[in-house]
């Protein structure tokens, strides 16, 4: 790992774990019954048991943190402890019906690459992440002068494992450049119980937390 | 100075959770002579009769399809779990930490089957066995074996016991490598394959390791060019390379915390050659330990058996050698395994991945090294009994 990443064990996942559950059940009903799914950086395989659970897909999961794989594969999940860009490589084009990138994609070095081998691999990608434009964040910076610190960015700066910064315009950009095709684009903010509550107007204002699924070929 | 506790007024009461053991367990044998029984090895050389021990464990189902084959490695035996006896002193199977009633292996579920593999030297055919032609042990007139030729014995074994078809197979090192042979010799057979801190191929570190040994036993003179009397063992030679094997299954990690820099008397330098250090001690007691209870030519033997087994030079490929299986892997591997590094468990996951199985890996945090695999106090057997589980729920679906 090069040396300006974060390693993972430095990272108290635990404190992310309502935001990275949030959008479970939008993630859910995006995946078709039965599916083959990759979910990459699937954590200790939560995402997983529900998938399995509600919609019977055939599951492989990522995961660089050997004890969260070690629960994965204890809950009986096939899951493999590897680094999120090298595992892709292994596989073929259009191995998979859906890939999730749950809360992933900014804690990752090449995160285009990364989005460009999901993409290749699955016919499917979900790609989900906290928006920085979201107003509070707005209001943390511009008031108090803080990078903020929140249920959807609950590391300080210092110990954050998200060495990127996202926001849905950006994505947009990116998905218009690249000639992405947006499925579905989803957008929520956690109310005070950490409930996602979606959003549909002013997304890049009002949005906490976004959710793409996009599809190969030309948009 | 003595601590002084301070009871609490009322004890809780702690009840321990429930252990239950396995029955006395006894090793039986099976041969299989009589025409169309001859062993064909991959030597070129044949084998008639070929004596089987092996145990089992659990019952085997109506179904038959909840059959765990355990594969031992280097030194072991067909004794993996349980008993036989029930003298306290008496030391379990060695791989008790995973066999028995609710232990990953779970007994009250699985029919788990261990057997000593070919050319062993606990109960089945083997250089310390009585080559019937001559009435002598076989020494060095045993023909070479390969760890294909172990599975095929496995494979008539199985038969023997009515057992059509495998929910798993699992082994730890060398006994790692008899399940990747098993997944690809017989895919049809296995629902599911466990190889542990192994390696598709030993390094030339490890083959320079097994050279050491044997070398180490070849010259003692008791070995007398392998015609030795089965009471008078090369025991000098044999001990050294046990000596030297036992270095590479630990690591720096574990031998700097179960020993340090300690000295045996406690005090210091005693200025002598003989043991002074502990360190010294644990080697010289693996050692002289191992004389009782292996065969020297039999070390020999499986030592290189391990050094020839490349999958890659099979087959070609390291993925085309995996492109006939169907099942599920889980592979593990230890963090501190410098013999069978990490690395050599990812290029396996690599290539099973490429053709396209279900491939699990984990790469469990241990200090032990490679004897992590046969030592309690890691999450191995909780990813094991989780597998098998899934393996079981596929079968029923």
């Amino acid at each position: 790992m090069n040396a300006h990443c974060v390693t993972p064990q430095q990272v108290d996942w635990s404190r992310s774990r309502p935001r990275d559950r949030a959008l479970d059940r939008s993630i859910v009903s995006l995946v078709p019954q039965g599916a083959r799914v990759l979910d990459l950086g699937c954590g200790n395989g939560d995402l997983l048991l529900r998938l399995k659970a509600d919609r019977e897909v055939e599951e492989r999961g990522v995961e660089l943190e050997p004890g969260a794989v070690a629960e994965c594969l204890s809950r009986g999940l096939s899951v493999i402890q590897a680094d999120l860009e090298e595992s892709l490589a292994d596989l073929r084009e259009g191995a998979f019906d859906v890939v999730v990138l749950n809360q992933v994609l900014l804690a990752t070095a090449r995160p285009l690459h990364l989005l460009t081998e999901a993409l290749r691999v699955g016919r499917r990608v979900l790609v989900s992440f906290p928006n920085f434009t979201y107003w509070r964040i707005r209001s943390q910076i511009v008031f108090k002068g803080r990078l903020p610190v929140n249920p959807t960015l609950p590391y300080q700066w210092y110990d954050t494992p998200n060495i990127r910064l996202a926001t849905v315009k950006d994505f947009r950009a990116l998905c218009q450049e690249k000639r992405w095709k947006v499925h579905k684009e989803l957008f929520v903010n956690l109310d005070r119980q950490d409930h996602p509550r979606t959003v549909r107007f002013w997304p890049n204002m009002r949005a906490a937390l976004a959710l793409f699924a996009l599809e190969r070929g030309q948009g | 100075m003595t601590q002084i506790v301070k009871r609490p007024e009322t004890l809780p009461e702690i009840r321990p959770p429930e252990v239950r053991r396995l029955e006395p367990v006894r090793t039986q044998t099976v041969t299989f002579e009589g025409p169309g029984e001859t062993l064909h090895l991959e030597s070129g050389q044949t084998l008639h009769p070929v004596t089987v021990a092996y145990e089992t464990y659990g019952q085997l189902n109506d179904a038959r399809d909840n059959a765990v084959l355990v594969c031992h490695a280097l030194s072991g035996d067909a004794h993996a779990a349980g008993y036989y006896g029930l003298e306290k002193d008496e030391k379990p199977g060695w791989w008790d930490v995973l066999i028995g009633p609710g232990k990953p292996l779970d007994t009250d579920k699985y029919f788990v089957i261990s057997s000593n593999f070919l050319g062993g030297c606990k109960g089945t055919t083997g250089p310390s066995s009585i080559d019937p032609a001559t009435g002598k042990p076989y020494g060095l007139d045993f023909p070479f074996y390969t760890v294909k030729d172990m599975v095929q014995v496995q494979r008539r074994l199985l038969k023997h016991l009515g057992v059509p078809r495998l929910l798993a197979v699992i082994g730890g090192s060398l006994g790692g490598m008899q399940v990747l042979q098993w997944a690809i010799s017989f895919p049809e057979m296995v629902r599911g394959a466990i190889p542990i801190a192994t390696t598709a191929r030993l390094s030339p570190q490890a083959i320079a390791f097994n050279e050491v040994a044997r070398q180490a036993i070849m010259s003692d003179p008791d070995w007398n060019g392998g015609d030795y009397s089965l009471d008078a063992q090369p025991e000098r030679g044999l001990g050294l390379a046990r000596m030297i094997g036992h270095i590479t299954y630990l690591s720096e990690q574990a031998m700097l915390r179960k020993f340090s820099r300690r000295f045996i008397n406690g005090q210091g330098r005693s200025f002598c050659l003989t043991k002074d250090f502990q360190v010294e001690n644990y080697l010289h007691h693996q050692g002289s330990s191992f004389v009782r209870r292996f065969d020297a030519n039999t070390y020999l033997y499986i030592t290189r058996a391990m050094d020839y087994f490349d999958l890659e030079a099979a087959y070609g490929r390291l993925s085309t050698a995996f492109s006939g299986c169907r099942c599920p892997f889980l592979v593990a591997s230890f963090t501190s395994d410098w013999l069978f590094p990490p690395e050599q468990s990812r290029e396996l996951v690599q290539a099973l991945r490429r053709v396209g199985l279900d491939v699990s890996y984990c790469n469990i945090e241990s200090d032990q090294g490679h004897d992590a695999f046969l030592l309690p106090g890691h999450r191995m057997g909780d990813v094991v009994a989780g597998f098998l589980e899934r393996l079981t729920r596929m079968a029923a679906s």
